[in-house]
């Protein structure tokens, strides 16, 4: 061998992935928020430096305010409902029951799916007259409702269609969780006296947290970076009710060409991210139990 | 009272007997030892008593009560297991008193009640540490105070020592055995340790494939085992177990002239002589050609060769022996065990008839 000094190998070793890192995800950061302080470039007229000017627009900007309303419920409704779907799912398909194989891959096949197949199937239950919705509830001989084309219930329709996506992804963290948890610590408590419930607050849950920590991070990054299922559903409609803050970016920046103004939203976006997870590192994971 | 009872207990796994129509009494405040190689359903049976499996048939009674059929928690019975159980996120403290908190027991007994089996485990000044803070043996002792707050009559334990080094188990062998006596516990305690079994028990169940091999006193269990398994199971090293063969006029050791008895037997019979009870005697010894030599400090094992047999010997002392020397070996008639060679059980009657007519050590002739 070389007398490369292990400095040296250490950062050769690291290079690869670095250079990966840094071409897509630092620089495009650093590039972002530089962009966000300039003016759009109009065809003879370069960018010019416009200070917050870009910011200023936004703090205007009521449909900026309503994707991100928009998303701070769209996250609230969908994070609880599908992690608690999720454990529930697990410790159901973790017991020893008939058919569990099929069950973890019946409850997994929705993470399979690609985004657009999932919003297609979708699309067809919530379609108006023939969908597969309004059939269930023009034979109970209740009114036709158009679930996507009504601003009141555009943006729960989505939410279901995310639960429906996430849950069974969470519940493979949650699966692989639960069988790290010796099974003698259910049959300790059972011997206490410990009810099905005492065992599953008092001692499942807190075991489970790292896991719920982890996946509820992954469950408000999914929830701010959801743009597939709009895409193909609603495109944001009707009137903005179901734009969401990445949605809108996109907009903004490849259908208005305003990509000054994109980078602003964008760089609202890397904070929202961010503090996201400085509150995990910060103060989450102090309170919670590791192995 | 707290006597606990098996009747004709089975566990069946598939086709499979785990636990074979097995019967025992653990009378109260008796420690009993469930002993055996690993897969003999020893185990089980503790999962049994416990409901924390359900046997295939069978009753099991604690005191008056058939508790077949009862939850683990109407049973009044606590247990430690192998891997102690403690709750990884909760501390000494909250680990000891969970069972106190599920139940709702009042609450102002809990710091008399910690206190006293803190104070009894030598635990007060860990309450606030998490399990992985504290080493095996400490742990052990959480789990054994986990057991011991219930105040239940019964407790088992399954394997409890198998995870701790060599000095702890001696010394908590002690401890819990002393534990089980001031509080006058029904201990039902499963191990494959031999030397758990003889240095704790008042009685041994020693368990073969699921069924009792042999159910008595330690002293019993080694001065008079019932069947091959038992002798070979029990003491270090092993009983040397002899085959016989036909010759002078009786039966000697295969492969040697030395005369075990004189005349018929109606059955075929092996012959079990426990290696500390062979000494080193130049004047009556039968040759033996030694193989190896293992030095323990307090005695040595010299394992030989005797006619087809191998045999061992615990003498006394540090010997300095050459393999392949000849070694004189003798042993006291009375020390010799006989069993049936197909069965391997105990035959007693034979003893009798050998020990009437028995050839003295100097009757032997040299080839």
């Amino acid at each position: 061998m070389s007398r490369t000094s292990p400095q040296v190998t250490g950062w050769l070793l690291l290079l690869p992935s670095l250079l990966l890192l840094i071409a897509f995800t630092h620089y495009p950061a650093v590039a972002t928020i530089w962009h966000s302080f300039f003016s759009t470039p109009k065809g003879a007229v370069p960018a010019s430096f416009v200070g917050l000017e870009n910011y200023r627009l936004m703090i205007d900007d009521p449909v900026f305010w309503q994707a991100l309303w928009n998303n701070l419920w769209f996250a609230l409704g969908t994070i609880p409902i599908s992690i608690a779907l999720a454990l529930q799912m697990a410790l159901w398909v973790n017991g020893r029951i008939a058919g569990r194989g099929f069950l973890r891959l019946a409850y997994f096949t929705p993470t399979v799916l690609p985004m657009i197949a999932v919003a297609n199937i979708w699309l067809f239950f919530y379609t108006p007259q023939y969908g597969l919705l309004e059939q269930i509830t023009g034979a109970m001989g209740l009114p036709s409702h158009n679930w996507l084309g009504n601003r009141q219930t555009v943006l729960g329709a989505m939410m279901i269609v995310a639960i429906w996506k996430e849950a069974g992804f969470f519940m493979i963290f949650y699966l692989a969780a639960l069988q790290q948890v010796s099974p003698s610590l259910a049959e300790a408590a059972a011997l206490e006296g410990a009810s099905r419930r005492q065992y599953f607050w008092k001692v499942l849950f807190p075991l489970l947290m790292p896991t719920t920590l982890f996946v509820l991070i992954n469950a408000l990054i999914d929830a701010f970076r959801m743009v597939d299922h709009i895409v193909v559903m609603t495109r944001g409609g009707p009137d903005n009710a179901s734009a969401l803050l990445l949605y809108y970016i996109y907009q903004v920046g490849f259908a208005f060409w305003d990509s000054a103004y994109a980078a602003a939203l964008t760089v609202v976006l890397l904070f929202v991210l961010g503090l996201t997870a400085f509150v995990k590192f910060r103060f989450l994971d102090r309170r919670t139990h590791y192995q | 009272m707290s006597a606990i009872a098996l009747e004709h207990v089975s566990k069946k796994w598939g086709a499979q007997f785990a636990v074979h129509e097995l019967s025992f009494a653990a009378p109260a405040g008796s420690f009993v030892v469930l002993l055996g190689p690993s897969g003999c359903g020893k185990s089980t049976t503790l999962r049994m008593i416990a409901g924390l499996d359900s046997p295939s048939s069978g009753r099991i009674r604690i005191g008056a009560d058939d508790i077949t059929d009862l939850p683990p928690a109407s049973r009044r019975l606590s247990m430690v297991f192998q891997s102690y159980a403690l709750f990884p996120h909760l501390d000494v403290r909250e680990n000891i008193l969970f069972g106190i908190k599920v139940r709702k027991e009042p609450e102002a007994d809990r710091p008399r009640r910690l206190a006293r089996v803190a104070e009894l485990l030598g635990l007060s000044g860990l309450l606030d540490r998490k399990p992985s803070q504290l080493s095996g043996g400490q742990q052990q002792r959480v789990a054994l105070a986990r057991a011991i707050i219930a105040e239940k009559p019964v407790c088992l334990m399954d394997e409890p020592l198998s995870n701790l080094d060599a000095q702890l188990r001696q010394e908590m062998r002690r401890e819990i055995r002393g534990l089980q006596q001031s509080l006058g516990i029904t201990m039902i305690y499963v191990t494959h340790d031999q030397t758990e079994a003889m240095s704790m028990a008042d009685q041994v169940i020693l368990l073969r494939d699921g069924s009792v091999e042999q159910d008595a006193a330690p002293g019993t269990l080694y001065a008079e085992p019932a069947s091959i398994f038992v002798a070979r199971f029990i003491g270090t090293p092993p009983m040397n177990i002899l085959d016989l063969a036909p010759g002078g006029n009786g039966l000697v050791i295969a492969g040697s002239q030395r005369l075990v008895y004189r005349g018929r037997l109606p059955q075929d019979i092996k012959l079990g002589v426990r290696p500390e009870h062979i000494r080193i005697d130049p004047d009556s010894g039968i040759r033996a050609t030694v193989r190896s030599v293992e030095y323990f400090g307090a005695d040595t094992v010299i394992t030989s060769s005797l006619g087809t047999n191998s045999i061992a010997a615990r003498v006394p002392g540090k010997h300095v022996v050459a393999a392949g020397t000849q070694l004189p070996l003798t042993w006291d008639t009375s020390a010799q065990h006989y069993f049936d060679a197909i069965s391997g059980k105990r035959t007693d009657e034979v003893a009798c008839r050998i020990l009437q007519r028995s050839p003295t050590t100097t009757e032997e002739t040299r080839a």
